[in-house]
């Protein structure tokens, strides 16, 4: 398993768990349990019976007939914008609730960068009546303004990161510090592949479900359980991961990572982490970041809330670095016309995040015979402001 | 031996060391802060290296952090601000900061550029023991820096002792489970961690810091260890005025 974490927390030369002592016994306990709770029967009947029923898994696999016929190929879209609370990130929430049960945790923190992993945490709280607070950059609550609403209705306290980009990476400095200060009974939900050993190996099993049901649903629908490519958008990565998971070692599948360009690569306001990027540690991990000569974290930028941070998790860091991986880039502008065009073509209005998957739709080469998945990880109701203003409805 | 180790050879109870963060208030006052402090009685310095992303540190050192970056403060200019007063002061300096920064920087030259500007030690909350152990133990050895551990509340008993056996100058006794400035006063449970951590006599001395503001908590925390860090409150202190007068003021009235 070439592409697996190993017994250190690597992939590769990426991962590890480089955080202050303060966190070493939480992250201890995290990795010394989470397997043993994952594997176990009560967990796995737990989990896929609340995503069955609560979460409505399996997500549908649709063949966009009209997307299809514009790019060629045959297109179908890994319908997460479906889930409940509307993207990918509940996979992981439910699953991570779950294991913080177990390990007796009362109280739940999280960063949110779009609202998604926000809402997705604070609503597996009110389902399991924990106390939930997420931490959110002072910019991403004013342009993500209907999930700071859904949070609050959900019961949980939303707190500013007013530091540095106040954004995604400041909201997540914040969580670890909430950590750090309350290290016994609080339970750190980490939204993405991001963030010290076991979380992106954590992240990444509770994602894989995606690729789990597009392997059982492609072989219904086209007789093959393996596509020829699989496109999805990379902010940490979670659903990238889910999506590429149970192909990582089918060399035949191409697999598709898309970041955000913001204004574009070489604008300097960008979020393209493995264009402008360079090893180092962020988050506790040892991946790629946007960084200085002297090692100060570049503040990102991206229109899409969800994607723009300046890290990659060390999976994708490694995909990367094998080439395993392909990794394109879209810019706002780009993301935002196909949003638009998926919108009157197929009449789903896709997240902003996704939307940026799409974009790369028409700078690949696509055969007719080519069955191409781009993974659809989230819905665009949250960033209705955003599309009434750069798109003029 | 270095400078560090040499002092708690000869120095062994109320070792009084102060962490600042180079760059602020203003860009060219970091020469000046080390030499008031020296001047003052303070035993150590730990001089911080502004990072953008300070995950262990509590809001003053973030905010002093974010105004020396934007002074301009890098680590050439930290290096060569060190570099301008070294034959003027002796006392031992550790520098403070985020392993991303070593590494951004090459390790080799980052500690090279350390022992030549006379650095003793290294304290990087978040370069892991294991991979210290494992990637940089060999390379510190060569160099003669030391590289200061934390131990925190929740550090285990074992632990401890490998901390203990792995250090070489003194042992960073976090004094509750908390960012940096997060407390003002010492509570009963933080006695009883510092009674059972004194209690293993341990092969190095313990340095308590964090929450460590003033001449009552200061003293408290030389009762059970041989000295104590004063930080951010520290970095308070000078916010606006960091002249010779402030800096006596301030380290006098812990010391009276
Ligand atoms: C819909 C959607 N897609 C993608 C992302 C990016 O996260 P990740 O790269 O972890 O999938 C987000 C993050 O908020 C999101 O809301």
């Amino acid at each position: 398993m070439k592409y697996s974490v190993d017994k250190n927390g690597f992939y590769g030369d990426f991962g590890g768990a480089f955080i202050p002592e303060l966190l070493y016994p939480n992250v201890k306990e995290l990795e010394d349990n989470y397997i043993d709770i994952l594997e176990s029967e009560e967990f796995i009947t737990e989990y896929k019976g609340l995503l069955k029923d609560y979460v409505g898994r399996p997500s549908p696999l649709y063949l966009a007939k009209r997307l299809s016929a514009k790019y060629g190929g045959n297109i179908y879209l890994k319908r997460e914008d479906l889930n409940h609370t509307g993207a990918h990130k509940i996979n992981n929430t439910v699953g991570q609730i779950l294991l913080a049960k177990k390990l007796g945790k009362k109280r739940i923190i999280a960063e949110t960068g779009a609202g998604q992993h926000g809402v997705a945490t604070a609503t597996v709280c009110a389902l399991m009546d924990l106390e939930c607070i997420v931490y959110m950059g002072e910019i991403d609550i004013e342009r993500q303004a209907p999930n700071v609403a859904r949070m609050k209705m959900l019961g949980a306290e939303v707190r500013p990161a007013t530091s540095g980009s106040k954004t995604l990476k400041d909201a997540t400095n914040e969580a670890i510090r909430d950590w750090i200060n309350n290290p016994l009974d609080t339970y750190y939900l980490i939204g993405s592949v991001v963030g010290p050993h076991p979380y992106p190996d954590l992240v990444t099993r509770l994602q894989s479900v995606i690729s789990e049901e597009m392997k059982k649903q492609l072989k219904e629908k086209t007789g093959k359980e393996n596509p020829d490519k699989i496109i999805a958008c990379v902010g940490g990565g979670s659903n990238a991961a889910g999506a590429f998971y149970h192909f990582l070692e089918d060399d035949d599948v191409e697999l598709i990572a898309v970041e955000a360009a913001g204004m574009g690569v070489d604008t300097g306001e960008t979020a393209a982490t493995t264009k402008m990027g360079t090893p180092g540690i962020i988050h506790g991990s040892k991946t790629l970041l946007m960084q200085d000569e002297f090692g100060q974290i570049t503040e990102p930028y991206s229109i899409s809330a969800g994607l723009d941070y300046p890290g990659v998790g060390p999976l994708h860091a490694h995909l990367f670095k094998t080439k395993r991986g392909r990794f394109l880039n879209a810019t706002d502008r780009e993301a935002l016309e196909a949003a638009r065009e998926l919108t009157l073509l197929e009449g789903i209005i896709p997240a902003l995040e996704s939307a940026h998957a799409l974009a790369v739709l028409s700078k690949i080469e696509i055969n007719d015979s080519d069955t191409i998945v781009v993974n659809l990880s989230g819905r665009g109701d949250k960033d209705m402001d955003t599309f009434q203003r750069e798109l003029g409805y | 031996m270095n400078k560090l180790q040499k002092l708690f050879n000869t120095k062994k109870k109320d070792i009084l060391s102060i962490y600042f963060t180079a760059g602020f208030p203003k860009l060219d006052t970091t020469g000046e802060i080390i030499k008031g402090l020296e001047k003052s009685g303070v035993d150590f310095i730990e001089v911080g290296m502004p990072f953008s992303d300070p995950m262990a540190d509590g809001p003053t050192i973030q905010e002093s952090s974010e105004k020396a970056l934007v002074n301009g403060m890098n680590l050439d200019i930290y290096f060569r601000d060190l570099e301008e007063i070294k034959t003027q002061v002796d006392i031992p300096l550790i520098a403070m900061g985020y392993v991303n920064q070593m590494i951004r920087y090459g390790s080799d030259r980052f500690l090279q550029a350390c022992v030549d500007v006379g650095i003793s030690g290294l304290i990087l909350p978040d370069l892991p023991l294991k991979v210290y152990e494992e990637e940089y133990k060999k390379k510190f050895d060569h160099y003669g820096l030391v590289n200061v551990f934390l131990i925190t509340p929740q550090t285990s008993d074992e632990r401890i002792k490998e901390i203990d056996a792995i250090s070489n100058s003194f042992i960073y006794m976090v004094s509750s489970a908390s960012t940096t400035g997060s407390k003002s006063d010492i509570d009963n449970s933080q006695l009883e961690y510092f009674e059972r951590v004194k209690s293993m006599n341990l092969n190095n001395p313990l340095i308590i810091g964090f929450g460590i503001s003033n001449k009552e908590t200061f003293s408290q925390a030389c009762e059970y260890a041989s000295g104590a860090i004063i930080g951010s409150a520290f970095v308070k202190a000078i916010s606006k005025e960091s002249n010779y007068e402030q800096i006596s003021s301030f380290i006098s009235k812990i010391k009276s």
